[in-house]
């Protein structure tokens, strides 16, 4: 039976989520569970990326599922941003997936099999917040999501991890009920469709001085964009096992946020009526202060996890700050970020929770003189903190090029300033922990000189299955800086509008 | 036979209930009395389904009791808005005696299961007679006739906790000075215009001029109304009565009885009175208004800081009718949608979190939230009832909760009521902070008593609590059914005026109901 787009695009809702039923079914043997996470996360990279290739080639796959309510559909369709999402999430998920298994049994964690299940259904929601069709199906998954990973953060149930997954619930349910919710029956009161139309379906539609207060609710509904004032729910949810902050927050879940503000900028408004009314430079101010502040909270964070948490919070801002400069380059250097800061992230992500795993260390302080016991952990570290920075040859330098286009073109000379000086503080927070590292001794090694003995006895690394992950990620962060060339060949439709995409496809991003 | 049967349905549809109301108390026992109250609900809720179907077209059925023609005989009338309502009213009822075997075998002594069950059914046959009449006159009878049954059903949780006594007679106090200010506010209608039929009553009253006597009357049965809908700040018999009745009553009560009492101030307000009426415009604007929007804050912030759950459920549904009464002070098509879907959607909800709660009270004990540590494990069915449940309530997306909120905010948005669009969406996380302090002292906290074991419910408790949470959720999901039928019932209230004037009555000896379509002439 050939593969149509409608089952398609079904399965990748249906996978994880039939993934998540057998894992719950397996709870008595742990081995088998296990096996079918990673065949399931296996199976649905698979379908997203003929997905991929389909999509490359030009077509549209949709699916209609039912209407909720009348003018209100269940519907999905894909284009090349969502495309990209999806893809990235669930590549991504397979590495999580086993590095999940070497981590949860290395710790010894409870509850694994609920843990597995509400991954699981996350990648199910990530999957539907990909190819909704409309805003309505957009949010639904995006709540989905919010409370399917409301365990995972809560997944010690001691008082630390209540306090922060209940950050984590009020802040994301409060921002989203309390504005985007708004937002999205305003947009509905006002144009009678939410349906992700290129070129944006409010022109004409909304007073032109309201578009800067439609565009607050959606940018602070989407509390998951972690833009400041809203962004206390990601450090908080720092509380999870690592596998979750790797893949969840600091690929699915912040990327979803991200993912949103891009769908609203470019199919809601559209980024010719942004630029029009200038609805979003308030944003773009705003975005750019929750770049840099976030850097300089992240420089004084000792706990590794925070520091990556802030990290995430100021990376996240230069998406939505690609959005607010509302131009085409913005929104390809915005979309580019996506991968690009998904791979950098998830490796410093996994790094950190194989130190964790080897030694039960959290904070940066403790980490001297790791590297030379973890050689494997902290090369990985290394280039993903390269790619973070946004230095060649690894993926991160090409999305960074393209914002920095971006204001040059758009004539915002500051913005310029702001992406220069927030990659040195890149280089101030997350070079110091690998120099730290390499150079400086470790004082447990001092206090026993015998332990001096050859490289190979020193070693003394995590778990395979929680170092080889990273090392995959970081050779993908490599690989990247190379294939950046495909994805901006996907995603040149969405930055430069559907007609146009074939006459600037030459130009090549090199 | 059956032709001849089925004429007579809108009858039927209370007579069932009142015969079968004696014979449970006749034969004495509790195990004939269960199964004459099933067949009875069961068939309220055949009727109702056939009736529904019968008018969602828009059509009209005028039953004229006894022959007698309106306006003085009285005429049962069912338009696609009440035979919704009574959907709502005999599917809560046909679950009833599912679940409350089980339950109130601990809460109330074997010698009186079968009082319990007639007092149900009387219960149930003032409910669906309030719905179902067309005579202003006989909603006044059938209140009470539902309100005295309501008032002995909540003093039975005697048993269990002796305060159910007080909080019965609280209610019973609060609850007829309700019913004097609604019949009072009658009384002055049928001196103004000399008919007590409804639709006459209409007709009558858009002749008067502006007259501070249908001021008056307009005033008491708002009043008296709002007593019984346990309008905020006329609510204070709601939470005592909830908490200490005995658990099926509760789940009944709450999805049944204040909806009902919803029903006929809608009916009041448009079908009676309308909004060509200034006085009626003017009060929803400056007084329901305000208040609406006051529930919903003030009963939402109580309501976390209950201990007890019951009661905490309670300060909710005041909450909620907060929402419902909103709708309508947006006088507008959409806005009363909202409340006839929030009057379904909230009657689903609140029956299955009440069920749920049941369920936990009758394995625990005690309805208080400390004691329900760790439920969630102990359990995993019932509290994942009142998790999904919760969510509902909360309004979160696939949830019917979800319909309601998109429905408020919409119909507000129309209005250009900025305000209280904010204001529903900052209340309804208010219910996040309620809802959520359960489900972390079910899912996160150690049990209270961990060598104790505590069985999952019984199923038939169970099976009827998930056919109600599975039904908020299958609302959400699919919700034109419920759209339909209250976009349906809007229609027909705010045309009511126009619509009643056409239908054509012929004599109607042969007691045969005339079912006329929907805009013909």
């Amino acid at each position: 039976m050939p593969l149509t787009h409608e089952t398609a695009i079904a399965l990748a809702l249906i996978i994880p989520f039939a993934g998540m039923i057998l894992i719950g079914l397996s709870d008595r043997n742990s081995i088998v569970r296990d096996i079918i996470s990673v065949l399931t996360s296996l199976l649905l990279f698979s379908v997203t990326f003929w997905l991929l290739r389909e999509v490359e080639a030009g077509a549209v796959p949709e699916l209609i599922l039912f209407d909720v309510m009348p003018g209100l559909s269940m519907a999905f369709k894909i284009e090349p941003l969502g495309m990209l999402f999806g893809v990235v999430a669930s590549g991504l998920w397979i590495v999580t997936a086993l590095y999940a298994i070497g981590y949860m049994r290395g710790n010894k964690e409870a509850h694994q099999t609920r843990f597995y299940m509400c991954f699981a259904l996350a990648i199910s929601a990530s999957m539907g917040i990909a190819f909704a069709s409309n805003m309505f199906t957009l949010f639904i998954f995006y709540e989905v999501l919010t409370l399917s990973t409301y365990p995972l953060v809560a997944h010690k149930q001691n008082a630390d991890a209540k306090k922060g997954a209940r950050t984590y619930l009020s802040i994301l349910i409060g921002t989203s009920i309390g504005f985007q919710l708004l937002a999205i029956i305003w947009t509905w009161v006002a144009t009678g469709t939410l349906d992700f139309v290129h070129g944006g379906i409010l022109s004409g539609h909304l007073d032109d001085s309201f578009a800067p207060v439609l565009l607050a609710l959606y940018a602070f509904g989407i509390g998951k964009a972690a833009l400041m004032p809203f962004h206390r729910w990601l450090p908080a949810a720092m509380v999870a096992p690592t596998p979750v902050s790797a893949l969840l927050h600091a690929v699915a879940v912040v990327k979803a946020g991200v993912f949103t503000m891009l769908k609203v900028g470019v199919y809601i408004f559209g980024i010719d009526y942004l630029s029009l009314t200038g609805a979003s430079d308030w944003l773009m101010w705003l975005a750019a202060a929750s770049i840099l502040i976030a850097s300089i909270v992240a420089m004084t964070k000792d706990n590794l996890k925070a520091r990556l948490a802030y990290s995430t919070v100021s990376q996240l801002s230069y998406i939505t700050l690609a959005m607010a400069l509302a131009s085409s380059l913005g929104v390809m250097g915005g979309a580019m970020h996506i991968p690009m800061h998904a791979m950098g992230k998830i490796t410093l992500f996994m790094c950190a929770g194989a130190i964790y795993v080897a030694t039960h260390k959290t904070n940066i302080s403790q980490m001297r003189g790791l590297g030379r016991t973890m050689p494997f952990t902290y090369a990985a570290f290394l280039i993903g903190s390269l790619s973070i920075i946004g230095l060649p040859p690894f993926g991160g330098a090409w999305s960074k090029w393209y914002i920095l286009l971006a204001a040059a073109d758009t004539g915002q000379l500051i913005m310029i300033g702001v992406l220069m000086v927030s990659s040195l503080l890149n280089v101030a927070y997350l070079l110091p922990v690998v120099a730290q590292g390499f150079f400086l001794p470790n004082p447990d090694d001092l206090s026993e000189p015998a332990a001096k003995g050859s490289i190979s006895t020193r070693i003394k690394e995590a778990p395979l299955l929680v170092v080889l992950p990273p090392c995959l990620t970081a050779i993908g962060c490599f690989l990247l800086f190379f294939y950046a060339q495909e994805i901006y060949n996907l995603l040149a439709p969405v930055a430069f509008g559907p007609e146009t995409a074939t006459a600037v496809l030459g130009g090549s991003p090199s | 036979m059956l032709e001849q049967l089925t004429h007579h349905l809108p009858a039927l549809q209370t007579v069932i209930p009142l015969i079968a109301a004696p014979l449970c108390m006749l034969f004495g026992s509790r195990h004939i009395a269960w199964t004459i109250t099933l067949i009875a609900s069961l068939a309220t809720f055949v009727i109702s389904c056939v009736l529904l179907a019968q008018v969602i077209d828009g059509s009209v059925i005028s039953y004229h009791l006894g022959g007698w023609e309106p306006p003085l005989g009285i005429e049962y009338r069912i338009d696609a808005f009440n035979a919704f309502v009574l959907l709502i009213v005999s599917g809560i009822g046909a679950l009833i005696p599912f679940y409350a075997p089980a339950s109130i075998k601990s809460e109330i002594p074997k010698s009186l299961h079968s009082y319990f069950y007639t007092a149900y059914l009387l219960c149930l046959t003032g409910l669906l007679g309030v719905t179902v009449t067309g005579d202003a006159f006989n909603v006044f009878v059938f209140l009470e006739v539902s309100s005295l049954s309501t008032y002995a059903l909540v003093a039975m949780g005697a048993k269990k906790d002796p305060r159910a006594l007080t909080s019965a007679f609280n209610y019973l106090v609060m609850g007829t000075i309700g019913a004097t200010f609604f019949v009072l506010g009658l009384g002055l209608l049928y001196i103004l215009t000399g008919t007590l039929n409804m639709v006459d009553l209409a007709d009558k009253i858009l002749l008067l001029e502006d007259n501070r006597t249908l001021n008056v009357a307009f005033a008491f049965i708002l009043v008296g109304l709002g007593l019984k809908i346990a309008m905020f700040p006329m609510h204070l018999w709601l939470p005592n009565a909830y908490a200490y009745a005995p658990s099926a009553v509760t789940a009944f009560l709450a999805a049944t009885a204040t909806k009902v009492a919803i029903y006929t101030l809608l009916r009041f307000l448009f079908t009676v009175f309308s909004f060509d009426y200034p006085f009626e415009v003017q009060t929803l604007e400056w007084v329901v208004l305000p208040l609406a929007i006051m529930a919903m804050f003030a009963a939402s912030i109580v309501a976390i800081f209950q201990t007890n759950l019951k009661r905490l459920l309670a300060y909710s549904s005041i909450a909620q009718v907060g929402y419902m009464l909103l709708g309508v002070t947006f006088l507008s098509k959409t806005g009363v949608t909202a409340t006839i879907i929030h009057l379904f959607n909230h009657a689903v909800t609140k029956g299955g979190l009440f069920m749920a709660v049941g369920a936990l009270v009758l394995r625990y004990g005690s309805p208080n939230i400390e004691d329900l540590r760790g439920a969630g494990r102990q359990m995993p069915w019932t509290m994942a009832a009142f998790v999904a449940g919760g969510l509902s309530l909360i309004g979160v997306p696939l949830t019917a909760g979800f319909i309601s909120k998109w429905y408020l905010i919409s119909a507000a948005f129309e209005a250009n009521h900025w305000v209280p669009a904010i204001l529903i969406v900052a209340s309804s996380l208010l219910a996040v902070i309620y809802v959520w302090r359960v489900v972390e002292a079910a899912y996160l906290q150690e049990p209270a008593n961990p060598t104790r074991q505590i069985k999952e419910a019984p199923p038939m408790m169970l099976i009827s609590t998930w056919v109600l949470i599975g039904a908020s959720f299958y609302f959400g999901i699919d919700a034109s059914f419920t759209t339909h039928a209250a976009s349906a019932g809007a229609d027909m209230l705010l045309g009511s005026v126009d619509n009643s004037a056409h239908i054509i009555l012929e004599p109607s000896h042969s007691l045969i109901p005339h079912v006329t379509p929907h805009g013909q002439e």
